[in-house]
């Protein structure tokens, strides 16, 4: 780490959220699945789902819908990052005299301004749709710290494919199992009705414990050790893909 | 600094697997001077080029850049160097401008704006510097490519084929800008699949084949391999370059149409 690392990583994050704010419809994209699912699961399988609660059906579903938003807009993380390889400019990068680890930190650091931009305005559809919540503002800073936590877990898995993939489609496809893990969780329905092996496995995996921790906080219910148990799954998952996408770069650019 | 020359390069080897790219490759180029490195497609020229810009490791031999050895001084070798490519690295989202600054910034230079636009005007690029450069042409971008590499006043310069893939007009506009670099001093080490170009430029010229240089002298010292000119009455017909000029416009440059 040089004397420059942040001057540099400011730099290139400036570049890097440039790219977003003049391409917006990524933004948009990225949301679009999320929000599909949100109106597809309340107004027409909703109805049929018995979640145990007397509350509409947004309620129960929102905080798993946060989490798919997430796994899809990681994948233009790594698509941005494939595009950066691919047409030299992170060569350049490379090649001048400055803190290497800045260029992938400007990504990571935009990936998370990118997905809470879209989480902002998923929440945005879900209260048109008549989701509410008493929370406190502690409580939604608790939720924010998750949704930090998680996407900054999810950005570095991302890097992986963004600094090896051959192709524009293999470097956001790895995204798309990370998309359906939370169909596997308590995020749609109670894990309750699942059948035993698939009972077992959404009960410990990760998507359930943070998706059953943001859902306690926003309605206000006891959150007991999910919270615990969602933060480390998150911390873990963010200290092993941080650990292989340096080990990536580190073969990449030696 | 003890050596003299600005690139020295003893014994480079590297290989890929089985394939053995650079197989011994030794040259030196003096300070100030535009040296050609030619050879054919996959002949190991851009390899080269990428271990004495610190972003590749050779397998055995030295390299020093500006005094400074690749291997283990990278840092300092990236201070004195600058990279172009051998496909335009620009920003396409950012403007022309907006790409200049942002390589000023990242050289922690001052006053970033007003370098960006010195180089827009020597590169003839004011006009489109607010534009995206998605909208500019070939021969436009590899111009911003190298004002980009301009920045700082790097000591020595690498230059990757650097007129591939350009039309005739924006091949002369890189060959200009490239002798004004040497005429300041800077160091030029470039690649080049065209015999022409290495003869307009370079003062010294190595022949980089199946990794090794075969041939490396002046112009005139290559001549000399080949048994003296026999002199034969030929009529001089107009040249294709010269027939294109003559109904175009020398002048007429594509980003003013």
């Amino acid at each position: 780490m040089t004397k420059h690392f942040f001057g540099d990583t400011t730099v290139l994050l400036g570049r890097s959220l440039r790219h977003i704010t003049r391409s917006l419809d990524t933004i948009i994209t990225t949301t679009i699945m999320p929000i599909a699912f949100l109106l597809l699961f309340v107004y027409v399988f909703g109805g049929a789902i018995k979640t145990g609660s007397s509350s509409s059906y947004v309620q129960y579903l929102l905080p798993g819908i946060l989490l798919i938003t997430v796994a899809t807009g990681i994948s233009y993380t790594a698509f941005r990052l494939f595009l950066d390889m691919k047409n030299g400019i992170f060569e350049r990068f490379q090649s001048m005299p400055i803190a290497r680890s800045a260029v992938l930190w400007a990504h990571v650091l935009t990936s998370l301004v990118a997905n809470l931009i879209s989480l902002v305005v998923v929440v945005l559809v879900a209260l048109l749709m008549g989701f509410r919540s008493g929370a406190s503002v502690l409580g939604w800073l608790a939720v924010l710290g998750i949704l930090v936590l998680f996407t900054l877990a999810l950005t570095w898995i991302a890097v992986i494919p963004g600094l090896t993939a051959k192709s524009a489609d293999g470097a956001s496809a790895f995204s798309y199992p990370l998309v359906f893990l939370p169909f596997l969780s308590s995020a749609f329905v109670p894990t309750g009705t699942m059948p035993g092996p698939v009972r077992w496995f959404a009960e410990n995996q990760p998507v359930t414990s943070i998706v059953n921790a943001i859902r306690g906080l926003l309605t206000e219910q006891p959150v007991g050790s999910d919270i615990w148990i969602a933060l480390a799954w998150c911390a873990g998952i963010l200290v092993v893909a941080y650990f292989f996408a340096t080990l990536t770069y580190r073969r990449k650019i030696s | 600094m003890t050596t003299p020359n600005a690139i020295h390069v003893q014994g480079l080897e590297k290989s890929y697997g089985d394939v053995n790219v650079l197989r011994g490759v030794d040259f030196e180029v003096v300070r100030g001077s535009i040296f050609a490195l030619l050879g054919s497609n996959g002949a190991g020229k851009t390899t080269v080029i990428r271990i004495l810009s610190t972003l590749l490791k050779a397998d055995a031999g030295t390299a020093t850049v500006h005094g400074f050895d690749v291997a283990t001084r990278g840092a300092d070798v990236r201070e004195s160097i600058s990279l172009t490519g051998q496909f335009a690295a620009v920003d396409e989202i950012l403007s022309g401008r907006e790409n200049l600054v942002l390589i000023a910034k990242l050289r922690h230079l001052r006053n970033p704006g007003a370098i960006a636009d010195g180089l827009l005007a020597r590169f003839s690029l004011t006009d489109a510097g607010a534009r995206r450069v998605s909208t500019y042409s070939g021969g436009m971008r590899r111009r911003l490519d190298i004002a980009m590499s301009l920045i700082g006043n790097p000591p020595v310069v690498f230059l990757d084929e650097p007129t591939t893939g350009l039309d005739p007009q924006a091949r002369i506009e890189v060959w200009d800008a490239v002798k004004e670099l040497a005429g300041q001093g800077t160091t030029v080490l470039l690649t080049t699949q065209y015999l022409d170009e290495a003869e307009q430029l370079a003062d010294r010229i190595a022949i980089l084949h199946e990794g090794r240089i075969i041939v490396n002298g002046t112009l005139a010292e290559l001549k000399k391999l080949l048994p003296p000119a026999k002199v034969e009455y030929v009529e001089k017909q107009p040249r294709l370059e010269d027939v294109f000029f003559a109904i175009v416009g020398g002048k007429d440059r594509e980003d003013q149409a």
